[in-house]
């Protein structure tokens, strides 16, 4: 049933199964989490950026509220306040990985804003000036040149999502630190498992790295930008 | 002076603009016929690029009123009062203007090509076959047919600029506003652009208002020339008059200090 197989010698043989089949909930929780939380940061970033006050508004409070409440506390709500309030019982994962997207999400609308307002005035009034609506100016002018400066902080972000997702071994999700923790208590080898889950967790964000610098490159090239001159130069300035 | 069948082009209307306590144009009041070519000149921070600006709807008028074939650009009216114009109202106005700027401002997200036609199919909403056939007559005009394909990035700075020009006149303007187009350029690439721009404004009806601290240009391309300081015009008159026989003390001043720089 689970791809890493039981045939593994000695303490491997015994935990890993139970760590691998741990690590699929913490990507699934990941993935999640990612998708919710960058739909969020574009959404609460470019509100955050609108000229009415109440759009400002409605982000700010999005932003200082998830930002400023724990995840776990988040989660507890979602997962054991929420159904009490409105009846709806919601997926121990899913019930995570809605805390998750909400969470870093916030912090992710800030990057997005930053980035936005990172793109030289003057592409804006090129784009008045050739008399583009506010939404084609945003969409096929200012975004596509924001990219480039999102995602290295975007990287940080979702890596602090990945780490995140342990919390969801609190309401019962048996994700990484979850299986660890049963495996312990069931008498595995301490050090061994920690040393594993560590390694899993090391290798799950070097892929998200290696995701995020690939992109990076493309986006880059797509403003006819050398990623590697970029760097130097955002070195340079501070 | 005006009658009825030369409608303006332009008209500012006693125009005041303000960045915070610094006032840059005072009750400003000038008018631009349909077809004329009118270069504005003068110390730095005299107001004449915020004359652009206030143009190409990138500043809003501290006070005052500004028409552009008729219509009002600033304001609309709401009852009998007038409130500042809202994005809807502007649009198929600014639709009319077309600008160059200093520093060309290409997208460095497009080719060159798509620079050019990104706006006439998103905002004129032409077919893209059409926008392209069209932006690449521009190129050939421009001297860089086959520099379509390349990244802003890649070209040099004249370069950079006829791709602006191009792209300026892809949207089909009646006024052209050309801001200080050839000061970012390395001196041996500035003639070239000039050149271009004198075949533009000879061989089209463009009204076309030109800021520049090139007086040999200013004289070739205009029909009027407008000497400004402190936010007011000091000296209006064709570029004969002015470059030869200024009547101003001020413009004399001027002159005289832009031809020994």
């Amino acid at each position: 049933m689970n791809p890493c197989g039981g045939d593994l010698p000695g303490v491997l043989g015994d935990t890993m199964p139970f760590l691998c089949g741990g690590a699929w909930i913490t990507v699934q929780a990941t993935l999640g989490g990612m998708v919710l939380a960058t739909a969020l940061a574009l959404a609460a970033g470019l509100a955050a950026l609108s000229r009415r006050r109440a759009v400002r508004a409605v982000a700010r409070v999005y932003l200082e509220f998830f930002r400023g409440t724990s995840v776990i506390v988040q989660m507890f709500w979602i997962f054991f306040a929420l159904p009490v309030l409105t009846g709806y019982r919601v997926a121990p994962l899913f019930a995570g990985i809605l805390a998750l997207g909400l969470n870093l999400g916030a912090y992710g609308s800030e990057v997005v804003r930053g980035a936005v307002q990172a793109v030289p005035q003057a592409q804006r009034e090129a784009a008045v000036a050739l008399n583009l609506t506010p939404y084609q100016r945003m969409r096929y002018v200012i975004l596509p040149q924001a990219l480039v400066g999102m995602i290295p902080p975007l990287n940080n972000t979702y890596i602090e999502l990945l780490k995140a997702t342990s919390l969801v071994s609190a309401i019962s999700v048996g994700d990484l630190i979850f299986e660890s923790k049963a495996l312990i208590n069931t008498g595995s080898d301490r050090v061994t498992v920690m040393v594993l889950v560590m390694l899993f967790y090391l290798l799950l964000a070097a892929v998200i790295t290696l995701c995020m610098r690939t992109l990076e490159r493309r986006a880059a090239r797509m403003v006819g930008r050398d990623v590697a001159a970029f760097r130097l130069r955002l070195k340079g300035g501070h | 002076m005006n009658t009825d069948e030369t409608p303006w082009m332009i008209r500012f209307d006693k125009v005041v603009k303000r960045y915070g306590d610094n006032t840059v144009l005072r009750e400003l009041d000038f008018h631009v016929r349909p077809g004329e070519r009118v270069t504005l000149i003068g110390p730095s921070g005299s107001g004449k690029t915020t004359i652009l600006r206030l143009l190409m709807t990138l500043e809003k008028v501290s006070g005052g009123l500004i028409e552009v074939d008729g219509e009002c650009l600033t304001h609309i009216r709401r009852g009998d009062k007038r409130v500042p114009a809202d994005e809807k109202h502007i649009r198929p106005i600014r639709r009319k203007i077309g600008m160059v700027f200093q520093q060309f401002n290409l997208f460095p997200n497009m080719n060159v090509l798509r620079n050019i036609t990104e706006a006439p199919v998103r905002a004129l909403g032409r077919p893209r076959a059409e926008a392209e056939a069209k932006a690449r007559e521009l190129l050939d005009m421009v001297g860089l047919a086959d520099k379509a394909l390349e990244h802003p990035s890649r070209l040099s700075g004249g370069q950079q600029q006829r791709v602006a020009i191009a792209r300026a006149l892809a949207m089909e303007p009646e006024i052209l506003l050309l801001d200080e187009v050839t000061s970012a350029l390395d001196p041996e690439l500035v003639t070239g652009v000039q050149d271009l721009l004198r075949d533009i404004a000879s061989s089209s009806d463009l009204t076309i208002l030109c800021v520049t601290h090139e007086m040999g240009f200013a004289r070739d391309i205009s029909h009027r020339v407008l000497m400004f300081d402190q936010g007011q015009i000091v000296e209006d008159g064709p570029p004969e008059k002015i470059f030869s026989d200024p009547a101003e003390q001020r413009t004399r001043d001027f002159l005289q200090a832009v031809i020994q720089t």
